[in-house]
């Protein structure tokens, strides 16, 4: 049977219309025509602005309440397609590949702020908005393309199909414990010249696809990428006339235009302005890593948008509903918990039906596995800017059925002063960027003294932090996007950021790194000898470690931003990943992979309970045990740590069955200390699978080919270095 | 360029459907209609003969993916003399695993079965 409401029931100039659903928000494709919808709850006045793609001036702007003609008779009739608080009419017999749409709105009864002033309301009836719910977004369709800067509407409502041939995709929904994940950047991972992708897809989704079996081999099953949301890649940006070069970019992307279209310029489609195209780009990266048995987690910024504070432009979100989106002070000031200028009111139930559509959309349309939210203590935070003891928001995303399965992960701090790690309102779902035990591992690596004792708690999935929670709740890193690479930790005590042009001000000072003996690059072989071994006990101590580890993109081959630490602006090689050093760092990658190999190949390693430090089953040992230079007496006052796990204790033992003991000594005295072996039941014997002082290949052993070690009593430990010992039944 | 297609059957059950101009969202109808009469007349091939289609939307790419829904998967889809950016375009939103891309139309290959 036909559809009885696809017939227009007004007439506005040449177009078709009838009222419309309100739900879902944004424009969405009908049967006959398009549904749009557009809340706000302040503007009197809304229309529909139409335009062929790319062009400066629209072609219909369509009220949504006015004067009409009746279809059928042709009378005037005044019409007013609202409901509620929601604007919303369906437009029929329009091309939806060739149109972009915007809105305006306006209410006169109220004061309207002129930009560079403060104000409750930003109403002006002749800006054209870009639809919160935009599902694709131009504008900035090819990455670093010179806008036209006098364009009034600079990004631009598309629509999209949202049909996509998944061929039975299903997201792999690892447990937790078992990922490993890579942070990286979707331009940065392909766009340099050595990447070798094919040409016209450097720096997109389409040459991230083509290094899938990199990650593969590399070992991660799971990647995070930074922003991927619409951004707008100019702002705060500069150019140098004399070089012809942009100096300073939003590299990054922590700035987000709209929250349910992904990056047209991380797209190779992106060029052909087919908002489809780009969708389906992405989406096949998705079903791809997905095929390879690798997770994608999206890095997204809710806490604030594009829009800056007072003086910045105004997109869409002020435009439609200035006191609904932000935090606003009593003086009509933007609320700055960010550091970027404003903070989204996220516990507004619209903004957070915003938000949870949002992440809704991409968990169900784009197959996503799980999101890590940028500065997440704002979400935590009432419009007022007070933090919250039970932020509706939060526990909304941690019930919400259709983020059922997808990993929370939580920035858990914010520009304002909040720092939530290990206190982030979590209901039992939310994990955590774990800033102190990357503290700790920093400090503990560089050999200050006093550190033990925090290690352990690292090593163990940081339990003092997340007692109840269990160790997912900690992601467990040493380097990410933020501050220094795992090799400028060890090539750069202090950091170089004259680059950003903010006179090295910007960036935190407190890096816990040290040089090894130089600032910054050197020949000195020893010293080069030193930093290699420094970053092979860094990951092996962050896969040791019970918990989530993630590893920074580029790190395994020791890449380095040369010691700036905040790299949010540059679109060349500080931030791009150089292929070459594949080859020329070739050994890291060996014992990257190796280690992770490690990780993935003992589950005793990956538990999802806390250690009780007890031998609750009677096996002769504890789950855990710790120890120093001398077995089973540890000290906790110095720069050695020694443990044994016994892997009877193994997760899902019945499943799996059990796992070897595993010994960790780490030395990061300067020099060489004895380490005696605790003994072993009668029938197994101690196997060497990483030494970390001594020259690859011997540095680490693949499993099962782990040498049995001469002397089973003792094994001498370089200095800074970390040695790693199975404890296996002999054959 | 105007957009033009027609579709011719070989006697031994191949759907030859030659396409040139622009597949659009305004031109994808014109190509779904082929692939219709290609599934009615059974056709246990479709050769896609591309060489003069300058651009394809994702409009058209649908009707690639419905054809191979429609078609099953017993029924090969050959791409056959696309021009660079229609190749860049299936390749670039992961539909050359749904395909066979060929450079020319080779009867020892699509008409062998």
């Amino acid at each position: 049977m036909d559809r009885i409401d696809v017939h227009p029931t007004h007439l506005f100039q040449e177009f078709k219309l009838r009222p419309g659903k309100p739900y879902p928000f944004g424009a969405t494709l009908v049967p006959g025509g398009i549904n749009f919808s557009v809340f706000s709850r302040n503007a009197s006045y809304c229309c529909l602005l139409l335009f062929r793609r790319g062009e400066r001036e629209p072609y219909a702007v369509i009220p949504f309440r006015g004067q009409f003609l009746k279809a059928a008779s042709r009378e005037p009739d005044w019409a007013d397609f609202r409901i509620g608080n929601v604007f919303t009419m369906t437009v029929l017999d329009l091309d939806h590949e060739e149109i972009e749409y915007g809105f305006r709105m306006d209410n006169p009864a109220y004061p309207h702020s002129e930009q560079g002033k403060p104000g409750f309301f930003r109403f002006d009836p002749a800006r054209t908005l870009m639809d919160p719910y935009a599902k694709a977004i131009g504008g900035r369709d090819e990455w670093g393309k010179m806008p036209d800067w006098s364009d009034p509407y600079p990004h631009r409502s598309r629509i999209i199909f949202d049909d996509f041939d998944w061929e039975g995709d299903r997201p792999p929904e690892i447990p937790k414990e078992d990922l490993v994940i890579y942070e990286a950047h979707v331009r940065g991972f392909t766009k340099h010249p050595s990447s070798g992708v094919r040409e016209g897809r450097a720096g997109t989704f389409a040459g991230m696809r083509e290094k899938i079996p990199y990650l593969k081999e590399l070992g991660i099953n799971c990647v995070e990428l930074m922003p991927i949301y619409e951004f707008d890649e100019f702002e705060f940006s500069k150019y140098d006339e004399a070089t012809g070069r942009w100096v300073k970019m939003n590299y990054w992307g922590y700035s987000t235009v709209g929250f349910f279209a992904p990056k047209a310029g991380f797209a190779a489609t992106g060029k052909t302005g087919d908002g489809t195209m780009v969708a389906d780009e992405l989406k096949t990266l998705v079903k791809e890593l997905h095929r390879h048995g690798i997770e994608i987690i999206l890095d997204v910024v809710f806490n604030h948008t594009a829009e800056g504070d007072h003086r910045g432009p105004v997109i869409s979100y002020k435009g439609i509903d200035n006191q609904t989106y932000y935090m606003l002070t009593p003086e009509g000031y933007y609320q700055n918990f960010s550091g970027t200028g404003n903070s989204l009111n996220c516990n507004d139930p619209i903004v957070r039906g915003m938000i949870l559509d949002a992440l809704r959309y991409w968990a169900s349309e784009y197959h996503i596995d799980g999101f890590r939210f940028d500065l997440a203590s704002i979400l935590s935070r009432n419009a007022f800017g007070a933090p919250m003891d039970n932020p509706p928001l939060l526990e909304a995303l941690a019930f919400d059925p259709v983020l059922g399965k997808c990993k929370l992960i939580a920035e858990a701090w914010d520009a304002g002063g909040l720092y939530q790690v290990g206190s982030f309102p979590n209901y039992g779902r939310w994990s955590e960027w774990n800033g102190k035990s990357r503290d700790t591992l920093r400090r503990f690596l560089k050999g200050d003294q006093g550190q033990a004792g925090a290690m352990s708690q690292v090593l163990q999935g940081s339990p003092g932090l997340y007692g109840s929670r269990g160790p997912t709740a900690s992601i467990n890193f040493i380097s990410c996007h933020d501050g220094f690479t795992l090799y400028d930790t060890v090539a750069y005590n202090g950091k170089h950021n004259e680059a950003n042009l903010q006179n090295n001000q910007d960036g935190d000072n407190d890096n816990n790194s040290w040089n090894c003996g130089w600032e910054g690059e050197t020949d000195d072989p020893g010293i080069n000898a030193l930093r290699r071994r420094q970053i092979k006990n860094a990951v092996t101590m962050l896969m040791v470690s019970q918990g989530v580890p993630m590893i920074l993109q580029g790190d395994e081959v020791g890449s380095t931003k040369y010691g700036n630490s905040n790299t949010y602006c540059h679109d060349n090689e500080l931030n791009w990943l150089d292929w070459s050093l594949t080859e020329k760092n070739s050994e890291l990658l060996r014992f990257f992979k190796q280690i992770i190999a490690f990780r993935h190949a003992h589950s005793i390693l990956r538990n999802s309970h806390y250690f009780s430090n007890q031998d609750w089953k009677g096996t002769g040992y504890a789950d855990i045990t710790w120890h120093g230079t001398q077995a089973w007496n540890a000290d906790w006052s110095g720069n050695v740590v020694a443990f044994m796990l016994n892997g009877q204790y193994v997760k899902k033992k019945e499943e799996y069955g059990a796992d070897d003991f595993i010994y960790v000594a780490m030395n990061m005295h300067w020099d060489a200390l004895p380490f005696e072996l605790p003994v072993l039941p009668p029938e197994y014997t101690w196997r060497m699978a990483v030494n970390t002082s001594m020259a690859s290949p011997q540095d680490i052993f693949a499993h099962g080919e782990e040498p049995v070690l001469d002397d089973q009593h003792q094994v001498i430990a370089g200095g800074r270095s970390v040695f790693v010992l199975v404890g296996r039944k002999n054959n | 360029m105007s957009f033009e297609s027609s579709l011719d059957m070989t006697s031994n059950g191949v759907a030859r459907i030659t396409l040139s101009g622009k597949l659009d969202s305004s031109t994808y109808r014109e190509f779904e209609g082929l692939i219709g009469q290609a599934i009615a007349n059974k056709a246990k091939r479709v050769a896609l003969l591309l060489g003069g289609l300058s651009f394809m939307a994702s409009a058209g790419l649908r009707v690639l993916v419905f054809a191979k829904q429609k078609l099953g998967s017993s029924v090969d889809i050959y791409v056959i003399e696309a021009q660079e950016q229609v190749v860049d375009t299936i390749t670039m939103t992961g539909l050359e695993h749904s395909v066979t891309m060929l450079d020319s139309y080779d009867a020892a290959v699509v008409e062998k079965f």
